[in-house]
C-alpha cells in the first residue's frame, strides 16, 4: 500500500506510562475502506494505540495521522471525520436513547435520520428507554450508533464485544460486516481470535507494545504452515524435542503445562504419539484438536496463548 | 453558543428527572425558611425579610455542591470521555453546566419568595430586581467555585471533603446560619473575606433597605469578578479522564479563586461600612418596639413610603 492510499498511518509510535513501555515502536497503515484488526492480549498496547489515533492521548514519539490530520492537533474537523466506540465509557442513566442520538447529532452538526439509525441498530423499540435500563448489548449498539451519527470516514472500535455474551457478540459482528459493505474504514481492537478472523481484512498482532506480525488472517495462518494444532495433557512431562520427531509434527512446545503440537498430518501424528507414550510409560490424559487459527500464530511467535 | 444551548437543554432534562433536584432545590430550602422564620421571625414583619435573605443565600450556594459533584461523577463514570470525542471544548461543557444551574435555581428562589409572601405574610420585598440579580449572580459564582473544586479533586471523596470545609465556613461564618452582628468582632472580620458574606449582606440590603443595583456595586463586582476568575481557572484545570490526577498543590487553586474576596475583605476591613450597615439592619429589624428606623445610608426611599 502506498503512503498516499493510506487513510490511517502510524509510524514508530512510542508511549510510556512511568516505567511501563506501553508502545515500543508500533507502525502500520490502513487503506480506505479496509477493516483492520489489532489483535493481542490484555496490556499489549491496543487501547493505547487506538486512543492516540482518536486524539485522546498523546504519544511520546512517532507519528500518527488520520485522514491526513494529526489527531492530537486536528481540532473539530478531525473529530467530525472520525467516530469511536471507547473501551470504557458511559452515558447518564436518565438520558433516553433517542435523546442521546439527537444530542450527539446536534453536537456534530449532523442531520442523520435518527429513526433509520435506530432501526439499523435494532433500537427502535427502545427509543424512549432510559440508558440505565438498557442491556449490555443494547448499550454497545447505541455506542456504535453514536459513533456513526455524523457519518465519519474512519471508525475506531475498541473491544466492541468485550464482556458480551456470544449471541450479542454475533449481532455486533453483523453490524461491523455491514460497515465494511458500506465502505467505512474501521480499526478494530480485540483479543477474540474469531472476531479478528471473521471481520478483518488485515490483522496486526500486537504484543508487549510491538507489532509482531501483520497480514491477512489467511496469510498469517499459512505462516504457521497451515498445520492443525493438537493439544495434549500427559501424566508425566515429555521432552518437546522427542515429540517434534514424531510423524507429521512441524512444531512442539510446552504451553501452560500442556504439550502443543502443530501437525500437517493429524491422524498419523496421533497414532505416533500414542505409540511413543506407551513405549515411554507415559499416559495421555486429554487430547484436543483445533483447526488452524491466529492463536497458533501467536503461540508460535510468543510461546504464550493470546488469552491467559 | 449553539452547542452551549444544546448541552444546557440536555442537563436541564437530566435534572428534571432527578428527584434530588426537587428535594434539595425546593423542598429543603422551604423547610429552612419556615424553620428560621419560626425561630427568628415569630412576629413577622421585616424579620421575615431578614430570614429570607439568609435562606436565599443558602439556596443559591447549593450550586456549589451540585455542580462539583456532577462534574466529578461524569468524569469518574466515563461520561466526559464520550463527550471529549465530540467537537466541543471544556469551556462549552462548563458554561452549559453554569447556565443550566442558573435556570434551575430560579424556581427555588421564586418558591421561597412566594412562601414568604403568602405563608409568612411578608408585605414588602424591597428591590426585587436587585434580589434576583444578586441571587442569579450568586448562583453563577458558587457554581464556578464548585467547578474549581471538581477540577482539582481527584475523586468524589476528595470533592466531598473540600466541599464540606468550604460549605461549613460559608454557612457558619457569613451571616447565614448565625446573624453576622451577633458574632464576635474578630469573626466578623473573617467573614469579610468570604464570598457568601457579600451575597447575604447584599440580599439584606436589597430586601430591607431597597438597595438598587447601582448601590450594590461592591457585591456585584466581587461576585462577577470571582465568577470570571473561577471560570477561567476551572477551564484551565479541566480534565476529561478519570486517571488524569491533580497534584496536591493544585488544590491551592481553590483558594486562588477566592482572591477577589481577599482583596475586597482587606478593603472592607480598613475602610468599609459593611459590618456597620449589617449591624444597623439587624438592630432595626429585630428591635423590640417599632422604634424610629435609621434612614438608609445609601438607598432611595421606597415609593410607597414617600
Amino acid at each position: 500500500m502506498s503512503v498516499s492510499e493510506a487513510i490511517v498511518q502510524v509510524r514508530d509510535l512510542k508511549k510510556n506510562y512511568g516505567d511501563v513501555e506501553a508502545l515500543r515502536g508500533v507502525s502500520f497503515q490502513i487503506a480506505e475502506g479496509e477493516v483492520f484488526g489489532l489483535l493481542g492480549p490484555n496490556g499489549a498496547g491496543k487501547t493505547t494505540t487506538v486512543e492516540i489515533l482518536e486524539g485522546m492521548r498523546s504519544s511520546d514519539s512517532g507519528t500518527a495521522t488520520v485522514s491526513g490530520r494529526d489527531p492530537h492537533r486536528g481540532g473539530d474537523e478531525f473529530k467530525r471525520s472520525v467516530g469511536a466506540v471507547l473501551q470504557s465509557t458511559s452515558l447518564p442513566d436518565k438520558i433516553r436513547v433517542d435523546e442521546a442520538l439527537s444530542l450527539f447529532a446536534k453536537l456534530y452538526g449532523s442531520r442523520a435520520d435518527r429513526t433509520a439509525l435506530l432501526r439499523r441498530f435494532g433500537l427502535e423499540e427502545k427509543r424512549h428507554a432510559f440508558y440505565g435500563k438498557l442491556s449490555g448489548g443494547q448499550k454497545q449498539r447505541l455506542a456504535i450508533a453514536l459513533a456513526l451519527v455524523h457519518e465519519p470516514r474512519v471508525v475506531f472500535l475498541d473491544e466492541p464485544t468485550a464482556g458480551l455474551d456470544p449471541q450479542v457478540r454475533r449481532e455486533i459482528y453483523d453490524i461491523i460486516e455491514e460497515l465494511r459493505r458500506d465502505g467505512k474504514t474501521v480499526l478494530l481492537t480485540t483479543h477474540y481470535i474469531e472476531e479478528a478472523e471473521r471481520l478483518c481484512d488485515r490483522v496486526a498482532i500486537i504484543d508487549q507494545g510491538k507489532v509482531i506480525a501483520m497480514d491477512t488472517p489467511r496469510e498469517l495462518k499459512q505462516r504457521s504452515g497451515g498445520t492443525t494444532r493438537i493439544e495434549v495433557s500427559l501424566a508425566k512431562q515429555a521432552d518437546p524435542a522427542e515429540l517434534r520427531a514424531l510423524d507429521g509434527v512441524a512444531d512442539c512446545r510446552t504451553v501452560d503445562g500442556r504439550m502443543v503440537l502443530h501437525s500437517s498430518r493429524p491422524p498419523q501424528t496421533i497414532v505416533a504419539l500414542v505409540k511413543h507414550l506407551e513405549a515411554h510409560g507415559n499416559e495421555l490424559q486429554s487430547l484436543e484438536i483445533v483447526a488452524p487459527s491466529l492463536e497458533d500464530v501467536f503461540i508460535e511467535l510468543t510461546g504464550r496463548r493470546l488469552r491467559e | 453558543m449553539r452547542h452551549v444551548w444544546t448541552l444546557t437543554l440536555f442537563r436541564l432534562r437530566l435534572a428534571m428527572r432527578n428527584r434530588a433536584f426537587l428535594v434539595f432545590g425546593i423542598i429543603i430550602p422551604l423547610g429552612f425558611l419556615f424553620f428560621f422564620a419560626a425561630v427568628f421571625a415569630k412576629k413577622g414583619g421585616p424579620a421575615v425579610a431578614y430570614v429570607l435573605a439568609s435562606v436565599l443565600a443558602m439556596s443559591v450556594m447549593g450550586s456549589f455542591w451540585g455542580l462539583s459533584q456532577q462534574l466529578v461523577i461524569f468524569r469518574e463514570q466515563g461520561i466526559l470521555r464520550r463527550f471529549r470525542l465530540a467537537p466541543i471544548g471544556p469551556g462549552t461543557m462548563l458554561f452549559s453546566s453554569i447556565l443550566s444551574n442558573l435556570i434551575l435555581t430560579i424556581p427555588g428562589i421564586a418558591a421561597e419568595i412566594a412562601a414568604a409572601r403568602w405563608v409568612l405574610h411578608m408585605n414588602s420585598f424591597g428591590n426585587l430586581l436587585s434580589v434576583f440579580v444578586l441571587a442569579g449572580l450568586g448562583a453563577v459564582t458558587f457554581a464556578t467555585l464548585g467547578l474549581v473544586v471538581a477540577s482539582v479533586a481527584n475523586s468524589m471523596m476528595e470533592t466531598q471533603v473540600i466541599n464540606q470545609l468550604l460549605w461549613l465556613s460559608f454557612l457558619m461564618l457569613s451571616g447565614i446560619a448565625i446573624p453576622l452582628p451577633t458574632m464576635p468582632g474578630w469573626l466578623q472580620t473573617v467573614a469579610l473575606y468570604l464570598p457568601a458574606t457579600y451575597l447575604v449582606t447584599g440580599l439584606e440590603r436589597a430586601l430591607i433597605r431597597y438597595a438598587s443595583i447601582e448601590h450594590l456595586g461592591a457585591e456585584i463586582a466581587s461576585l462577577a469578578g470571582a465568577s470570571l476568575f473561577a471560570f477561567f481557572v476551572s477551564q484551565q484545570l479541566f480534565r476529561w479522564e478519570p486517571e488524569q490526577k491533580m497534584a496536591r498543590q493544585a488544590k491551592l487553586w481553590v483558594a486562588a479563586a477566592l482572591v477577589p474576596f481577599l482583596l475586597l475583605g482587606a478593603w472592607e476591613t480598613r475602610q468599609g461600612e459593611r459590618l456597620s450597615e449589617a449591624r444597623s439592619i439587624f438592630l432595626t429589624t429585630f428591635a423590640e418596639r417599632p422604634a424610629q428606623r435609621a434612614a438608609p445610608t445609601d438607598a432611595p426611599t421606597p415609593p410607597d413610603k414617600r
